[in-house]
């Protein structure tokens, strides 16, 4: 995957996608409370595993399908996005969300090692449709507050919250 | 400029805290508290509908063009960026707003490691928390967090830490006296408390005696501690190694009561030692 191959190719670099479709991703150098060190592999793995979840949500919330968050959400996290999913249904709409750019930096290892927290500020468009016609867009540029918690095999998204700018 | 809504709506949308951002004639605050009511204000006549939609939620709501659309205390409450959309068949308006985690705290996670570990250890008790509202909602606002760790006969250690993104950590140091500690975090009124058991490090020192019974040797430690005077745990191997010329025999035995016991053959000159993990006890040459 692109993105993916972006994101190892440099750490705590700008870089701009080759595809229109692939978001502009920059990694910041970590700006860690907390006395765990974190190892340049764990961060790599932490960015990409959220930005995989940027996908999957997208993907859930377009095609009104909760078992898509599975891989990448736990916890209150895939518990929201499936009630707003649900919601979505109930209304007779879906939401599209294509992240235009992330302005990634982790911010919190905690010293067990089972959670890790970023900081993204994002852009993204959101266009709500219904029927298979596009009613509205909009471009929307904030801050998620994220956190992930280890599993199986990757990281997962329990906590991804946007605050005011 | 900064207007203050409830002033502005006749204090009906309690807890609104910034200024109006406008998009056309959509008039939507800029955030609310979660699960704060609010309004919007929608221009042009007739029925529309209202699309509220962000990955925390989404609403859609039959309204009437024109006036001020009423949303509900408790109806939207997952903080986080939402687009509004007002549409008609003639017309569309939008804007946006935050929702704001609600200030007070609800709940909060607390991760205590390691549940099990010896005493006397420094910084080797780390305890990690984040702090929510009612709604479930990170609260990112910085707020006090107090650690305490209470140990059995002893001071409790304190440590108050202010939150980072809804986030605080801590380390401290295990008790010098074996025992389960009460690890607790507290913000507000809320709190939650994990047990941490303590228990004896290595052995300190192991000191055997040795005594005749017939044509064996009776082999005896004293009562094995660590070096805080803990008593090392029933169950813990001592293993006593008796080399005798080229042979050498070895016996593994468990504590009990404090103590390690073994008969084993009594050879002249024989060469006896006991140890238990990286612990070297005493020595002693068998003469009789």
């Amino acid at each position: 995957m692109l993105r993916r191959l972006l994101l190892l190719s440099a750490f705590a670099t700008a870089f701009s996608a080759f595809a229109a479709d692939e978001p502009t991703v920059h990694v910041q150098q970590p700006h860690l409370q907390g006395p765990r060190e974190l190892q340049e592999t764990t961060a790599k793995a932490v960015v990409q595993s959220y930005l995989d979840s940027w996908q999957s949500m997208s993907k859930a919330l377009d095609q009104n399908r909760p078992d898509l968050l599975d891989r990448d959400f736990v916890g209150s996290a895939r518990e929201k996005l499936a009630a707003t999913i649900q919601e979505q249904k109930t209304a007779g709409v879906r939401t599209t969300y294509h992240d235009r750019s992330h302005n990634v930096q982790i911010l919190f290892y905690s010293p067990e090692g089972l959670s890790i927290q970023l900081a993204d500020d994002v852009e993204y468009d959101v266009q709500l449709s219904s029927g298979g016609k596009s009613l509205e867009t909009q471009q929307v540029k904030t801050r998620y507050i994220v956190v992930l918690t280890p599993s199986e095999v990757r990281w997962r998204v329990r906590i991804f919250q946007a605050e005011a700018q | 400029m900064r207007a203050e809504i409830p002033t502005l709506l006749g204090g009906l949308a309690l807890g609104i805290t910034s200024a109006l951002a406008q998009s056309g004639e959509l008039t939507v605050p800029k955030s609310i508290e979660a699960g704060a009511a609010f309004s919007v204000q929608a221009s042009g006549s007739g029925k529309g509908t209202l699309y509220i939609a962000g990955p925390g939620q989404f609403i859609k709501q039959d309204v009437q063009l024109g006036g001020s659309i009423e949303i509900a205390s408790g109806s939207l409450f997952n903080a986080g960026h939402y687009s509004v959309w007002v549409t008609s068949d003639s017309s569309a308006q939008s804007g946006s707003i935050d929702v704001l985690p609600a200030q007070k705290p609800s709940d909060i996670t607390f991760i205590a490691k390691p549940s099990r570990l010896p005493v006397a250890l420094h910084n080797a008790i780390t305890g990690s928390a984040y702090v929510f509202d009612a709604y479930g909602n990170l609260i990112t606002k910085p707020m006090q967090v107090s650690f305490q760790l209470s140990n059995p006969g002893s001071t409790p250690q304190t440590r108050n830490v202010e939150t980072h993104n809804g986030a605080a950590w801590t380390q401290m140091d295990s008790a010098t006296r074996e025992g389960k500690a009460q690890f607790v975090v507290r913000v507000g009124d809320v709190s939650s408390t994990r047990i941490v058991g303590q228990v004896p490090g290595d052995p300190c020192s192991i000191k055997m005696n040795a005594k005749s019974a017939g044509n064996k040797i009776q082999l005896v430690t004293d009562p094995v501690r660590d070096c805080s005077g803990n008593a090392i745990p029933d169950g813990t191997i001592v293993t006593f190694t008796q080399t005798y010329g080229d042979s050498k025999s070895t016996v593994d035995v468990p504590l009990k009561k404090g103590i390690a016991s073994v008969e084993m053959p009594a050879q002249r000159g024989a060469t006896i030692s006991v140890a238990s993990g990286v612990v070297l006890g005493n020595q002693i040459r068998w003469a009789q």
